[in-house]
């Protein structure tokens, strides 16, 4: 791919020169994704995608547009050059615009498996046949997928930026369903091969049964005790504040925040790309490598991520974050990794003399942009812990809680882990038990 | 495009199937912001590709690609029958489909103006002006506008022996301030959050949302936001206008009419439904005056669920969902019609590209308008009203729902008497619709478009419809988002 990116690059400079345009990045993209999808205790939604992508953005004077295709014809490359200087012409100037980024050395990351990326249907069938069998035995109904898959993500530029990034992913969740009760489990890695799609379906087929006959407790404020997931996908929804141009923009909760301690001093954050249990590529959307940044230090809100554009704003060093150009929203940390502790799920659940376990949340959506108040729906394994033990399920509740009170309330931490839900993206993140998490209502199941 | 979907049709059609489909797709958008008097976002985008779908060995097996050579289509096709054969490793039962006729058709959405015939800097030029008008107004930190135009040319093929050549054009336009001042950010969008409004139409349509004449009066309320007093937590009776109501719609009715969800399909990330088979016909959803339709016909709108077929080559119907208060309806595909007893799919089957396997996704799903009129639905003595949505959230079964908006107004006899800011309520679908009091008439009935419904696994992000007028509900517990 690497070969072809660097032919479709020379086409695209030999069309902008063409057009009188010298300065030009290009981003090739090829992936082929499969998924396997179950309910029902069986396989009902099986799919595979072949996509390829180009898009370029030329400089000029100032001015800049981003034209993308799929179609890779000499003719179709010329086209979609043309396009992006022909709308980028119609821009005004913009004299913060930087020019196309320079070339850089990148960290490398090997994140590309053989076995992720030569899985078959057959493969997935089986492991997904083995996982209903589990639930099934249980008495129980599974829904979920497993899906592989690889990419390659190249980025080129006239200036002589050469970035490229191959990984593969695979990712098996499952929902074992009960008379009145579900339990869930997920994971992902680039190497198919740490993946136990059969443990996971155990695992939630023991929080299904675990759960069952719920009971309704009122709302109100309780220890709660956050498994991986739970932490993931509310935690994670912060992370596009620890940014310089949300900052600027009076859109962060950081502004006015930044060098305050804001969480509790056994909180820290780091995003960091390298980190090996981390996905994604060493460069961000420019070409500019990520650097690890210091996100959260004891509680202290320490760096925040800069685009090559908001740091020359600031003066600052871009921290290779940045989303391609053009864009509204400037860079983000994508790469987090939460500090972990000591003290493992079944310690924070002994230490608990009356609280609620959380599995995952669901529908998180932000309600307050500066105080960081969020709500959402616990699902799939809730439970009332009572004098250091779980002792039944409980019935899902709505939360609305703030993140810095919440991070501000943490007790216990976990080893992180690969976490993995669906709110946000994955990352490395341990589980919490944190006081006072405020229920605000409870819902019919 | 006729071409490459019957060659991909025959590719496994030769092979051995039960029945398949192909859909062929060409794409065109553009999308074009502004932030603070610059340009912010000015791309443009094309895509094209097959998704070949196969009904083989009793299980379905998908495969979408864009390499449309004579070999890349050949490969496709051996995958999609690879991929069912695999699914016979865990098979229930054969997949069967209710019965649908074969179509020959060739359909065109309705548009006065070719938005992909205006000219970037004309886009731009409008939206600058728009971002003047808003950072005119004193205690503005961020403007931000948007247009959006999207062109879908499908031409769908099937071993029915349909051939659908359907092309669709829509347009998205809004804008939004946001204001930060003493540690609190608000925000006023218009006319809608989520970039605005979004429907099958033209460049007309951003000529029709009037946004320049609106930009003071957002921006001033962005800004009085600040010194507006907190929404008060209790029970009150809540008037809604049409675009938060369009989502409330979408939440609480839309997705829980979803039969694929109702069937379990769904259970591992969207979820599944309070509205079990059993409650068909049954169930009292909501007041006698709640009529609530899923409409994806022309002539019910230009909404982002309009069309002629959908993506298994069924034509579009209006169906009706609540009737008089009672739930009569779900959304249906030749799949789950068949698993229910009914004879035929009503038509809600759809992709979000060519790449992504159709799914029961809204269509135009409205509250048609009521017989009051908007003097009536708020003319009592006191009551809570709620503008443009800022925050939703709703449980996977679909019963306990908050929504939070970005301006509220406490009303006493019709009038407004106070701003409040940070409003929101919450609730149970069913004991909401049941305390529906008041409907306003077609006069102020409008069809939202929302942009960005996902479902599906691999995630699809889908355009939906929704029509409705300002509504007013009883006894409403609002405030909850701040609670405790």
């Amino acid at each position: 791919m690497q070969d072809s990116a660097e032919a479709i690059f020379g086409q695209v400079v030999d069309a902008a020169g063409a057009l009188g345009v010298t300065e030009i990045e290009a981003i090739v993209a090829d992936s082929d994704e499969a998924l396997t999808r179950f309910a029902n205790n069986a396989i009902h939604q099986n799919v595979a995608e072949h996509t390829t992508h180009l898009s370029v953005r030329p400089v000029i004077d100032g001015r800049t547009a981003r034209a993308s295709t799929n179609r890779l014809s000499r003719n179709a490359i010329r086209e979609v050059v043309a396009e992006a200087i022909a709308i980028a012409r119609l821009t005004e100037p913009d004299t913060d615009l930087p020019p196309i980024a320079a070339p850089a050395e990148y960290q490398r990351v090997d994140r590309w498996f053989e076995t992720t990326a030569r899985a078959t249907p057959e493969e997935r069938a089986h492991a997904v046949a083995e996982a209903i069998r589990a639930v099934e035995a249980a008495g129980q109904t599974a829904a979920g997928i497993y899906s592989t898959g690889e990419s390659v993500f190249s980025l080129l530029n006239s200036r002589g930026v050469r970035a490229r990034h191959r990984e593969t992913m695979a990712r098996f969740s499952i929902t074992a369903m009960a008379a009145d009760s579900s339990g869930w489990a997920k994971a992902s890695a680039c190497d198919r091969a740490s993946l136990n799609p059969l443990e996971l379906a155990l695992t939630a087929a023991r929080k299904a049964a675990e759960s069952s006959a719920p009971r309704e407790l009122p709302p109100g404020r309780y220890t709660v005790i956050l498994e991986p997931a739970a932490v993931l996908d509310l935690v994670g929804q912060m992370f596009p504040d620890f940014s310089a141009t949300a900052i600027r923009d009076g859109r962060s909760f950081l502004k006015d925040r930044i060098g305050q301690r804001i969480f509790g001093e056994n909180i820290t954050i780091h995003d960091d790309a390298g980190h090996p249990l981390q996905s994604g590529a060493p460069f961000d959307g420019e070409g500019v490598p990520r650097k690890r940044l210091a996100l959260v230090e004891r509680g202290v809100v320490r760096e925040v991520a800069y685009s090559r554009q908001a740091a020359a704003l600031a003066g600052a060093a871009p921290t290779g974050h940045g989303f391609p150009l053009p864009n509204e929203l400037g860079e983000a940390p994508t790469n987090i990794v939460v500090a972990g502790g000591e003290t493992s799920l079944a310690q924070m659940v002994a230490s608990t003399e009356r609280g609620i376990l959380v599995t995952r949340f669901w529908y998180i959506r932000e309600v307050d942009p500066y105080e960081k108040i969020f709500t959402g729906m616990t699902r799939d394994g809730t439970f009332l812990v009572e004098g250091g033990c779980i002792t039944a399920g409980v019935r899902n509740f709505r939360f609305n809680q703030g993140l810095m009170e919440m991070l501000s309330n943490v007790e216990a931490l976990s080893a992180p882990v690969r976490a993995s839900g669906e709110e946000t993206y994955d990352m490395v993140a341990p589980a919490m038990k944190a006081r006072e998490f405020n229920f605000t209502e409870v819902t019919r199941f | 495009m006729k071409d490459l979907a019957l060659s991909a049709l025959d590719a496994v059609a030769r092979r051995g199937v039960t029945y398949a489909d192909v859909r062929a797709l060409q794409i065109r958008e553009r999308e074009v912001t502004t932030k603070n008097g610059k340009a912010g976002h000015v791309s443009s985008s094309e895509s094209m590709g097959i998704g070949i779908r196969v009904l083989a060995y009793g299980c379905w097996g998908f495969a979408a690609t864009d390499d449309l050579t004579p070999a890349g289509i050949q490969s496709a096709a051996a995958l999609a029958i690879e991929i069912a054969h695999s699914g016979t490793a865990a098979r229930k039962h054969e997949v069967s489909l209710a019965p649908e006729q074969k179509y020959e058709a060739t359909w065109l959405s309705p548009f006065q103006v070719d938005p992909f015939s205006i000219p970037v800097d004309r886009n731009l030029t409008v939206l600058l002006a728009v971002d003047a008008e808003l950072r005119r107004v004193p205690g503005v930190s961020l403007a931000e506008a948007s247009m959006h135009f999207e062109r879908r040319r499908q031409v769908f093929a099937s071993t029915l022996g349909s051939l659908i050549d359907q092309t669709r054009c829509l347009t998205g336009a809004g804008f939004a301030a946001l204001s930060y001042k003493d540690g609190e950010i608000q925000r006023r969008s218009y006319p809608n959050s989520f970039g605005g409004q979004y429907q099958l139409k033209g460049y007309e349509l951003v000529d029709e949302l009037r946004l320049l004449e609106n930009a003071p009066r957002v921006a001033e309320e962005a800004v009085a936001l600040h010194s507006a007093d907190q929404c008060p937590e209790g029970q009150a009776s809540l008037i809604l206008d049409s675009s938060q109501l369009g989502l409330q719609i979408h939440e609480s009715i839309g997705h829980p009419i979803e039969l694929d969800r109702v069937l379990g399909s769904e259970a591992n990330y969207a979820g599944m439904s309070f509205l079990t088979l059993d409650q068909l016909g049954r169930l009292r959803y909501g007041s006698e005056i709640v009529n609530v339709v899923c409409d994806a016909r022309l002539e019910h709108g230009p909404g982002l669920g309009t069309f002629a077929f959908d993506d298994e080559g069924v034509p579009a119907q209006a169906t009706d969902i609540i009737r008089g208060g009672r739930f009569v309806g779900y959304m249906t595909s030749r799949e789950t019609a068949a698993a229910v007893g009914q004879a035929r799919s009503n038509g809600c089957m759809r992709a979000d590209g060519w790449e992504r396997l159709p799914l029961i996704r809204m269509t135009n799903v409205s509250l048609l308008p009521g017989e009051q009129s908007l003097e009536e639905v708020l003319d009592v003595e006191h009551a809570i009203y709620m503008e443009t949505n800022r925050s939703w959230s709703i449980d996977d079964k679909r019963y306990n729902f908050q929504f939070g908006c970005e301006i509220g107004w406490e009303m006493r006899h019709g009038k407004r008497v106070r701003m409040l800011k940070n409003p929101s309520y919450s609730g149970i679908s069913t004991e909401f619709w049941n305390a529906c009091a008041a409907i306003a008439g077609p006069q102020h009935w409008t069809l939202w478009g929302v942009p960005n419904c996902g479902k599906g696994q691999p995630e699809q992000v889908m355009g939906t419809g929704h029509g409705s007028s300002p509504a007013r509900f009883r006894n409403i517990r609002i405030g909850s988002a701040y609670a405790g």
